[in-house]
């Protein structure tokens, strides 16, 4: 998942993203590294516990039409746990970030490798961290599963809300200091209200993309350890192992039924309802609407509900009026020494991480180990590109057509959305009965599954960038008869790219989390497998392989980032300073 | 002063707010010189009257107005902000901002609100109060409006109403009608003069920092006259006109005349003939002014009535434009010898004659010798590219000499007048993509 933002919201917020440095800089590596070296130490804690063998006493899933419900249920639970989680996080770590100038030194780039970590990869170490933390409780593996969901949430949300405190409104500010309000009543009144358009646009995407994570999050294996929570994910497991198709079709079913929920009662309701946070002056001609959020906005019962939210808000502290702030600014020669110290000190904690990573690493892999991975890496890789570059030949002449179309893009646009929250490791099974029943080949045919459920993000950005083309530049290109490839060239293609370039990124992120369960998947006892870095961690994971999901996982960051950087970043550049419509 | 007097709680004149020796420097924090935009300035504020600030951008008067809200700390010398003797209700002071600044969240009531909530007022005496402030401002019936759905006048009378609930004793205003229309701004001044003619408002004094000279002279009892670069109290005029002041009275356009003139004074020295730009040689400061402004102004001097010369008050007037707007494309216009600034008039040169009559292919050529000849940036890259065998360069390469000489944001609004004003001439190339200057010409 990566730093969205929405194209109804100020796509600034984008821009900002996109100037910041392309190539990575020394807090890059520095970040990655302290990722690297805290991973590293979880696993080795957790190896030295000795976990028991099938210590956890969960609830075996029963295969019961009549279940599924509770199990929706668990599995949305854990979803809102997770959200609630990261929201916590946003609020404290970006709001730290954004006021100190030292902790924003590590933060930014934390977050930004955060966001293109593949986390599935990571599965292993977060697994093995929480069940160590509560062993022999459900409890650990409850924690564990929320936390991989938290984690493919979170870093995008506090991104975004990091950006909005770095870029609020100056007069707004002065006003806050000039009527003396407290940290506090500043929190309420301005920051969290300017913030909240783009956090919510943020926090709804991680949620659609959360529902992959709380899948995979549900069954899994590492090593000795087995987990098997409530849940659809592990219902969708459990009838793999089984060969029952009809309790797949029962699991796909309930999963469309709780996003067609989720979209309609939680997405669509609170984008609605933070439209009225945008920090324009003129009303927008294009609001969100939402049914629910009217059908709530009606009732009396709602309001008297929310009153006492409202006193509670208004009886938050407020402290007096302070004495006109006369400290003068420290000396800058001074904060220059500090700030030295201060990049000293983590330039140590750096080599430290190094050091321990080396160390570990070496100890239990060969050099052949690293190529192997690397060499594999670059066969997901080839697999990603290839995917993408379908995907965009597809979908983008289907999202412009769409996108130029009214009527059809406020059709198919909810649609995309939805099948872009539908996480895709659900429909995995149907694809691999395909491939056994007609003999394929794996390594071909199990690519597109990568894809599968990131290109709706293609489609709608390009829609949406379709829809935004602006009348006067359609009617320029019609009165002049633009021929069909002049008018692609000339206009539509700039016209959409930043869309396009903001789908794509998204998807390709997504891809490579995808290819940790796509390159290895099973129906019953018949397991399927492609050669590339996706199965490579996959099985290590499966075999309680620690090194080698490190290494795995470590070499797949190397390349989502180097991607990112060397692809990614300067397009958005590119788009930010040469294609911009408005 | 004022002429009509005021039944106001205290005669007392003591003093309200006392700038002393103010310095404020920008950006010295990376141990560069930094930007000089106030330099000793002292100003007094008495009770019942309203002071203007009146300066041309980048005279720092902004700077001295939010040193005084406490919302800047300057850099050297003393704000001292009193309240009235005695037990006046009216404490401290407050702002009223050019772009309105409304949290666009919050109805009208809650943004009006805001300065009694952050000073723990309880509620019910909060609501009170706002209704009150609101119904003074003329706001009733908008009280749950949200600020996108007002006109910008009824915005800043929702700005108004909001500085005014706290009872200020003191009333700072950054350029508040300048964000609206003409007509708009007018009914805006009258209500609020009428209101502290009546002294309906808790406040004892007003600060009100603008650009536009008529105003100033409307509103004022006093008015500080800024220079630019860095900012100086040139002049300090007292307004003995009564009100309500009158804009056709001859003694109101004397006065204005005269700001004028004093506005375009600059400083005495050699390097008068460059108009007031900071700097000389390469390290001359230039102002982002289009070509087709300078050849509509051209126009303008030359045509009926002026005939190539023309009373700068009176051409403001006729163009509609403010002090701070037509004073650098006259600026630029003397610069390049196209014109002479004498006093209050503008003259047009002969070259500027041949301008006018010229035809577009002349107009470029006569303005590539005039750009050559008397702006040496232009003539340094001219001949930095002939030089060159590749007849290309950086601009980087300029733009670091440029610093050398001004701070970065001045360095850039003088490459962007050179690079549209040589790309006007067709004396060089300027390529944004890789940020390069070159001899070569798509024709």
């Amino acid at each position: 998942m990566v730093f969205l933002s929405s194209d109804r919201l100020n796509t600034g917020l984008l821009a900002r993203f996109a100037r910041r440095e392309l190539a990575p800089n020394r807090y890059d590596l520095i970040a990655l590294v302290l990722i690297g070296a805290v991973a590293v130490l979880v696993v080795h804690g957790a190896q030295q516990m000795n976990l028991p063998v099938s210590a956890l006493h969960t609830q075996p899933v029963v295969l019961d039409p009549a279940r599924l419900p509770e199990y929706a249920l668990r599995s949305t639970l854990r979803m809102f746990a997770a959200i609630f989680a990261s929201l916590t996080f946003t609020f404290v770590v970006a709001t730290i970030a954004a006021k100190s100038h030292k902790a924003e030194l590590v933060i930014v780039p934390m977050l930004d490798i955060a966001q293109s970590i593949p986390i599935m990869a990571f599965l292993a170490f977060t697994l093995t961290f929480f069940i160590g933390l509560f062993p022999k409780s459900e409890f650990g593996a409850e924690l564990a599963a929320i936390f991989l969901i938290f984690t493919s949430q979170a870093w995008n949300m506090a991104f975004s809300f990091y950006q909005s405190l770095r870029t609020l409104p100056g007069d707004l500010v002065e006003v806050s200091q000039q009527f003396h309000l407290s940290p506090w009543q500043r929190f309420w009144k301005l920051e969290l209200p300017f913030a909240t358009p783009a956090l919510v646009w943020n926090t709804m995407m991680s949620m659609s993309g959360g529902w992959f994570f709380v899948v995979a999050s549900e069954y899994f294996t590492v090593g000795a350890t087995k987990v098997s929570l409530p849940g659809i994910g592990s219902w969708l497991a459990i009838a793999i192992e089984r060969r029952d198709f009809v309790s797949v079709s029962w699991a796909v079913g309930a999963v469309a039924v709780v996003i067609v929920l989720y979209d309609q009662l939680v997405f669509r309701p609170i984008v609605a309802w933070a439209d009225k946070f945008r920090f324009e002056q003129t009303a927008s001609e294009n609001q969100p609407e939402s049914w629910f959020f009217d059908l709530l906005r009606r009732t009396r019962v709602f309001k008297r509900l929310g009153r006492p939210f409202r006193g509670l808000l208004a009886a938050l502290p407020r402290s007096r009026p302070r004495a006109r702030p006369a400290s003068r600014a420290p000396d800058p020669a001074l904060l220059r020494w500090m700030d030295r110290a201060w990049i000293a000190l983590v330039a140590v904690a750096g080599i430290w991480a190094v050091w321990t990573i080396f160390r570990y690493l070496s100890a239990n892999l060969r050099l052949s180990d690293l190529l192997l991975a690397f060499g594999l890496g670059f066969l997901t890789l080839a697999r990603v590109v290839v995917l993408i570059i379908i995907a965009t030949l597809i979908w983008v002449p289907i999202g412009v057509w769409i996108g130029m179309r009214p009527v059809w893009s406020q059709r198919i646009q909810p649609v995309a959305q939805f099948l872009a929250a539908f996480p895709a490791n659900v429909i995995f099974p149907f694809a691999v009965m395909g491939i056994v029943a007609w003999r394929l080949d794996p390594n071909i045919w199990l690519s597109p599954l990568i894809i599968l459920g990131t290109q709706w993000y293609i489609l709608f950005n390009v829609v949406a960038g379709a829809s935004a083309l602006p009348n006067d530049l359609k009617e320029a290109a019609g009165i002049f008869h633009l021929r069909s490839w002049q008018r692609w060239r000339d206009f539509i293609l700039p016209g959409i790219f930043p869309y396009y370039v903001t789908g794509a990124l998204t998807a390709s992120g997504g891809s490579w989390n995808a290819s940790v369960v796509a390159e290895v998947v099973s129906w019953g006892h018949t397991k399927l497998q492609a050669a590339g870095l996706g199965a490579f961690i996959a099985k290590a994971t499966d075999a309680g392989d620690f090194p080698r999901v490190a290494l795995g996982a470590t070499v797949m960051s190397i390349f989502v980032i180097a991607m990112n950087r060397s692809v990614w970043r300067p397009m958005y550049a590119y788009a930010e300073k040469n294609l911009r419509l408005n | 002063m004022m002429t009509i007097t005021l039944d106001r709680p205290s005669q007392s004149t003591a003093p309200l707010v006392e700038v002393k020796n103010l310095k404020h420097v920008y950006g010295n924090g990376g141990g560069g010189a930094g930007l000089l935009v106030l330099d000793d300035v002292n100003l007094t504020l008495r009770p019942n009257e309203i002071v203007g600030l009146l300066g041309r951008s980048g005279s720092g008067k902004s700077t001295l107005l939010r040193s005084i809200a406490g919302l800047i700390t300057p850099t050297s010398g003393s704000v001292t902000v009193s309240d009235m003797p005695g037990d006046d209700t009216a404490r401290g002071v407050s702002m009223v901002f050019q772009s309105f600044a409304l949290f666009p969240w919050l109805t009208v009531q809650k943004n009006v609100e805001l300065g009694l909530e952050a000073q723990g007022v309880p509620a019910d005496i909060r609501r009170k109060r706002t209704l009150a402030a609101i119904d003074l401002i003329g706001l009733d019936g908008f009280e749950n409006a949200y600020p996108k759905e007002l006109s910008g006048g009824m915005r800043q009378r929702v700005g108004l109403a909001r500085a005014l609930v706290v009872q200020p004793s003191i009333l700072l205003m950054d350029e508040p009608f300048s964000a609206l229309d003409v007509l708009t701004a007018e009914t805006l001044r009258t209500d609020l003069l009428d209101l502290w003619s009546e002294g309906r408002m808790p406040i004892r004094s007003i600060l009100i920092v603008t650009h536009n000279i008529e105003e100033a002279v409307l509103m004022c009892d006093r008015i500080l006259v800024f220079s630019s670069n860095p900012g100086r109290v040139i002049a300090e005029i007292k307004v003995d006109l009564p009100q309500p002041r009158n804009r056709l009275e001859p003694a109101f356009r004397a006065l204005v005349d005269d700001i004028y003139a004093r506005m375009t004074a600059r400083p005495t020295g050699p390097v008068a003939r460059d108009g007031n730009f900071p700097g000389t040689g390469l390290g001359m400061a230039l102002t982002h002014v289009s070509t087709n402004t300078l050849a509509g102004m051209i126009e303008a001097i030359t045509a009926a009535p002026n005939s190539g010369a023309a009373d700068l008050a009176t051409l403001a007037r006729e163009l509609q434009m403010e002090a701070d707007e037509l004073l650098p494309i006259a600026e630029t216009l003397q610069l390049m010898r196209f014109a002479e600034i004498e006093g209050r008039t503008i003259r047009l040169t002969p070259a500027a004659k041949r301008y006018d009559a010229a035809d577009v292919d002349q107009r470029k050529q006569l303005f590539a010798q005039h750009l050559l000849a008397y702006v040496p940036l232009a003539a340094h890259i001219r001949r930095v590219l002939d030089d060159r065998a590749s007849h290309q360069a950086p601009a980087t390469r300029f733009r670091d000499e440029l610093e050398d000489f001004m701070s970065e944001p001045y360095a850039e609004e003088t490459m962007d007048a050179i690079v549209s004003w040589g790309r006007y001439a067709e004396i060089f190339a300027y390529h944004e993509d890789d940020d390069r200057f070159s001899l070569d010409d798509p024709a």
